[in-house]
């Protein structure tokens, strides 16, 4: 198939960006990295008749420590996740968890901002995000605003940006030495998006868990926090109890649907299966 | 150090040389012609509305708004293409009683499957004529549609076709007569039911046809991605009522095709019919997503199979039934019950056994239509026998591979006719078990398996042996009565400047079949293969011929090769004889020159006969007329079909608390007889092993209860992809066939056929400390973790 006829317009700044998306009223559409929205105008799934190109603005771009925050600029492709040493250092998670994203070459365009801004709930970054308690930088006719990731994702492809606005950076709290971090996911080919994936921030006092987030993918409409399972494991030592407790809690923190190969009862079992192992990783890495 | 001198090392020898392709580089340089890449004055493109539902009336279809849209030329429906294309039945004679309703290009007044063509737009883009679908609306009135494979079976279900008396397109049986006296005698009866979903091919590149009438002449030229061109300038010629002369079709270079590119697809045919409506070319390319919904499926099939043994493991009988679905039609003109009828033929095909039963059903059902495509039958047949004879292994207490060489047919033992009547001229079952036990370190794998399992690792081993049906006689579809040759022409001629051009019916795919006519050609004349050129794919320029399936390229397109070449040669000698006053038979020629045959002195360069044939024909004896140009045909006789053989093995590992499966390594041992080129070779069955290994974990489509594929996406529907793939270990036995010079059978469908049926082993392998067991294909985690009760 080949997409609808659509006109283009390439903005150089922020404001330039709004202000053309505002003209085309609503159907206008921001392309980033266009890993995503290409496909659904090839399909003609979405019929935009305008396109605001959102890669050409500087401020969208970089990534740079803003005091206890590293700021990543929505523009941020998903390899620079894996070659930029500020990320290295500072978000270790979006590291371990880029090279889940995809293939090579829809890495070298995919961007940061998009993956957040689409939120489809069986990526990776958003549920990173969600697990590093993030806050999303948004611009829009009104001005700026950072909202939480908690408060981001709020329902199948929905988030908490207004129509029109545009995602400028995501802010990730700096990784501390304290910290551990675990990330994977069960795939059927590596690259394809997962049957079900997590990714887990955990704070440490020697082996005692004192704080952990525990961020699931692929288990329903948004990405997820696992919070009673995070509860049963917060103040205790990683035990086989405490992990099978956790396991345990899963059935409540999560619903998944039940799709036509992958059936609810299955997904949920391999949630937990994923939990055990990741926080064996947690617990093994002393 | 130098090694012994080899046939091989003797100048222009070709045959058994690993060579390149000679249109590889240009490929990967990005400078293929595919049709996509066809561009022709004034050409058009169209898109065609398709049908929501799986089977509903068509009530009515407005096109007002799209008509009147600039840019559009033209709107056709059923009826418009009905005017000037006659209808066509996916039946052959030979399978008795089958029935199937006519088929139109597009449908007069009902739609049986989700995706079906309904409306055909011819715009001056293809965007365009996509706008101008947005614009049409059809009404329809739904029907009940027949979706499940079982469901279709049941008496008193809805039918797929309403008209029609029953699901039932075709019925058989096979009996060798006194099996179930065997089977009450039996030590051991083993009893199991088996469900393959289905695949379809997915080739690189999908379907594309530029059609281009001229009214004045009269003349229909067809860019078409197809395997048998000849086969569509006949069909094209039938169904238009355009002399077959005017016909043309080019097949240029070709992305793919494992059978999927020789069937007759509505689209396609609709194409042709646009283009003479309007008497402009008309370019058509389907796109992924119709591509899983209008190239043809396969496979689907339910199998029940008992299988009796004697106290030491000998195989005594079997007793199959298979059940399979193919869609509302059978597809022209190959129909969808070969399939099937291989199934039941090649079960057992291995085994040294005589007490056989088999019964095929095949029904309609509301889904695209399966057909042939690539190991047609086979993997169903060797999944069913691998896996039984593995349950028979351990019910009679042995080792699985030392099953098999308890019970294959013993190499001294042919020729034979299997208890199915195939006719066996020469198998190589126990050379080539020996060989595999040795490549795979059999006992060193099963001693780590045990190992690994003390601790947790569950690892299992697949083996399965094949038998693969090649080089098709006129017994496949000539006698059913289609208009399919099973036969080849080459037309080869010696230039002016003493090089070659060979045009021959059979055709490239990617394969490599102009390489291997290329190398047959120059090692059989004495050129340096760099001076054959090999030309293939278009009516107008070779002669009539079956082209590329089934593996017949190699076996009966390389034999015609072959002779033809000897024939020009001989040629090419007589006149040598008279230039240098000597007797034809006292010369030969190497390396573009005729030598003498005893001292291989250089006598003569070829070119040099070439410069007198052509320029200087007075300086020869009056009344010499050179030949340089010869067309020969060749058929194959003798046996009906060319029989090869092999076996597989696989090692992998089950996570039992995922389900997911990692391959660690795979093996294969194929006797394919005389081998043209051992690249080619090993790359065939690499390519055919991981489109096996991809049907047994990856690929199905799958339907929801209304009859619409649920996963009809490259996201969705899996193929197998590079970084799930295992190693794969080659080796080779050689048993010619003696019923042809150059001795090749196919190997093209080897790979396939067994691939599926070694996973399947070696999961149920690894899952015997759990008692859990699986006869279903793909093998998902789902399915998996199901077995195991961890969900
Ligand atoms: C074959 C394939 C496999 C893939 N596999 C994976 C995978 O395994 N995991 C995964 O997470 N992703 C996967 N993707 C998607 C990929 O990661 C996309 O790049 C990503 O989801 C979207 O980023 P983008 O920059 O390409 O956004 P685009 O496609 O340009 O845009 C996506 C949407 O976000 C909006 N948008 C983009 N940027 C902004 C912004 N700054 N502000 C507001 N709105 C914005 C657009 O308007 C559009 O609606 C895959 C893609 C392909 C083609």
């Amino acid at each position: 198939m080949k997409a609808r006829a659509f006109s283009y317009f390439r903005a150089s700044t922020v404001e330039e960006a709004l202000d053309a998306h505002a003209q085309g009223g609503d159907d206008a559409r921001y392309i980033a990295g266009g890993q995503s929205l290409v496909p659904a105008l090839a399909l003609r799934l979405q019929a935009p008749r305008r396109l605001v190109d959102i890669n050409h603005i500087d401020e969208l771009r970089g990534v740079r420590r803003e005091g206890e925050w590293l700021r990543i600029g929505a523009l941020t492709r998903h390899c620079e996740m894996l070659t930029e040493p500020l990320i290295a250092e500072f978000a270790p998670l979006l590291r371990a968890a880029a090279p889940f994203v995809a293939h090579p070459a829809i890495r070298n365009r995919g961007t940061l901002g998009g993956s957040v801004a689409l939120a489809d709930p069986a990526s990776e970054f958003p549920a990173v995000v969600l697990a590093l308690e993030a806050e999303i930088e948004v611009a829009g006719p009104a001005g700026r605003r950072r909202v939480r990731a908690e408060d981001f994702f709020v329902d199948l492809f929905e988030t908490a940006l207004a129509p029109g606005e545009l995602l400028v950076a995501v802010h990730v709290p700096l990784f501390n030495p304290g910290q551990r971090i675990a990330f994977d996911e069960l795939a059927r080919r590596r690259g394809d998006y997962a049957l079900v994936g997590c990714g887990i921030s955990a704070t440490c006092a020697d082996d005692l868990i004192t704080d952990i987030r525990i961020a699931f993918f692929s288990v329903g409409n948004v990405p997820t926090r696992a919070r009673r399972a995070e509860s049963e494991i917060a103040g205790s030592r990683l035990s086989p109890d405490v992990i099978a407790a956790a396991q345990a809690a899963l059935g409540e923190d999560l619903a998944p649907d039940d799709g036509d190969d992958v059936p609810a009862a299955m997904r949920l079992h391999l949630a937990r299966v994923l939990l055990g192992r990741l926080l064996g990783q947690i617990g093994g890495a002393t | 150090m130098t090694a012994p001198l080899t046939p091989l090392d003797r100048p222009n020898s070709y045959i058994g040389r690993s060579v390149p392709r000679p249109n590889a580089k240009r490929l990967l340089a990005g400078r293929g012609r595919y049709v996509t890449d066809i561009r022709l004055p004034r050409m058009l493109h169209a898109a065609f509305l398709r049908s929501p539902h799986a089977h509903a009336r068509i009530i009515s279809i407005d096109a007002d708004a799209a008509r009147a849209l600039a840019g559009v030329h033209l709107i056709a429906t059923g009826a418009d293409l009905a005017r000037i294309c006659t209808p066509w039945t996916g039946t052959l004679d030979h399978f008795k009683g089958m029935t199937s309703e006519p088929q139109l290009p597009l449908p007069l007044d009902r739609v049986v499957w989700a995706g079906q063509a309904v409306v055909a737009v011819v715009a001056d883009s293809r965007a365009l004529a996509e706008d101008a679908l947005e614009l049409i609306s059809v009404d329809y009135e739904e029907l009940p549609a027949v979706v499940d494979l079982d469901e279709a079976r049941q008496p008193g279900t809805p039918r797929a076709n309403p008209a029609s008396q029953s699901n039932i397109c075709f019925r058989t049986q096979l009996d060798s007569g006194g099996v179930d006296e065997v089977f009450v005698a039996a030590a051991h009866v083993i009893e199991q039911q088996f469900s393959f979903g289905r695949h379809t091919p997915v080739t690189l590149e999908p379907r594309a046809i530029v059609a281009d009438y001229e009214p004045d002449s009269g003349m229909l030229t067809v860019h078409h991605a197809t395997q048998t061109p000849y086969q569509f300038q006949d069909l094209y010629s039938r169904h238009y009522n355009i002399p077959e002369a005017r016909v043309r079709v080019i097949a240029p270079d070709i992305g793919g095709s494992f059978g999927m590119k020789l069937h007759v697809y509505h689209e396609d045919m609709a194409v042709v019919g646009l283009s003479m409506m309007l008497g402009r070319p008309v370019k058509y390319v389907a796109d992924r997503i119709e591509s899983f919904v209008s190239d043809i499926h396969a496979r689907d099939h339910r199998v029940q199979a008992r299988m009796a043994i004697d106290a030491d493991g000998k195989i005594l009988a079997m007793d199959v039934h298979d059940a399979t679905a193919i869609g509302a039609f059978s597809t022209y003109p190959r129909t969808s019950v070969v399939e099937g009828n291989q199934v039941i033929r090649l079960i057992g095909a291995p085994y040294d056994f005589t007490s056989y039963r088999a019964a095929l059903e095949v029904v309609f059902q509301n889904k695209v239509q399966t057909s042939q495509y690539r190991a047609v039958g086979h993997p169903i047949a060797c999944a069913v026998t691998e896996r039984m004879v593995d349950i028979a292994a351990s019910r009679a207490g042995f080792d699985p591979l030392a099953m098999r060489d308890r019970n294959v047919i013993a190499d001294d033992a042919y020729p034979l006719v299997s208890p199915t009547g195939y006719k066996f001229e020469a198998l190589s079952h126990q050379a080539c078990l020996r060989r595999l036990r040795e490549i795979m370190d059999y006992d060193a794998l099963r001693g780590e398996q045990a190992e690994l399992r003390r601790r947790g690792v569950h690892r299992g081993i697949g083996i399965a042996t094949f038998v693969e049906i090649t080089n098709p006689s006129p017994a496949f579809y000539g006698v059913g009565g289609a208009r399919i040759s099973s036969q080849d022409g080459a037309t080869i001629s010696l230039t002016p400047t003493g090089e070659v051009r060979c045009a021959i019916s059979v055709t490239e795919q990617g394969q490599g079949t102009e390489a291997i006519i290329g190398q047959i050609v120059a090692d059989q004349l004495g050129l340096a293969q760099e001076h054959v050129k090999v030309i293939t794919g278009d009516t107008e320029v070779t002669p009539h011929g079956g082209a590329t399936w089934a593996c017949r390229g190699a076996g009966i397109g390389g034999e015609t090769a072959l002779q033809a070449a000897r024939r020009l040669k001989a040629n090419i000698l007589a006149i040598a004889a008279l230039v240098l006053q000597e007797q034809a038979a006292a010369l030969d020629i190497v390396d573009g020159q005729v030598v003498s045959a005893a001292s291989r002195q250089p006598r003569l360069d070829v070119a040099e006969i070439a410069r007198i044939a052509y320029f200087r024909s007075d300086t020869l004896p009056p009344g010499t007329q050179a030949q340089l140009t010869v067309s020969h045909h060749f058929a194959p006789q003798g046996y009906p079909f060319a029989f090869t053989n092999g076996i597989q093995g696989c090692s992998l590992e089950v996570d039992v608390d995922t389900g997911f499966v990692k391959l660690l390594k795979h093996y294969v041992v194929e006797d394919c007889g005389r081998i043209i080129n051992p690249m080619l070779v090993d790359e065939q069955l690499r390519g055919g092993v991981v489109q096996g290994l991809g049907a047994a974990l990856f690929e199905e489509c799958r339907y929801g209860e209304t009859g619409q594929l649920l996963n009809g996406s490259l996201a969705d529907y899996l193929v197998p992809m590079a970084m799930e793939m295992p190693d794969i270990v080659i080796d080779h036995v050689e048993t010619p066939t003696a019923d042809t010079i150059l001795g090749a059978k196919g190997c093209g469908e080897a790979g396939t056929a067994a691939a599926s049926a070694c996973v399947l082993n070696a999961v149920n392998d690894a899952l015997t400390p759990f008692g859990a067991s699986i006869n279903t294909i793909p093998i998902t985690p789902a399915r998996i973790l199901k077995a195991l009760n961890r969900y």
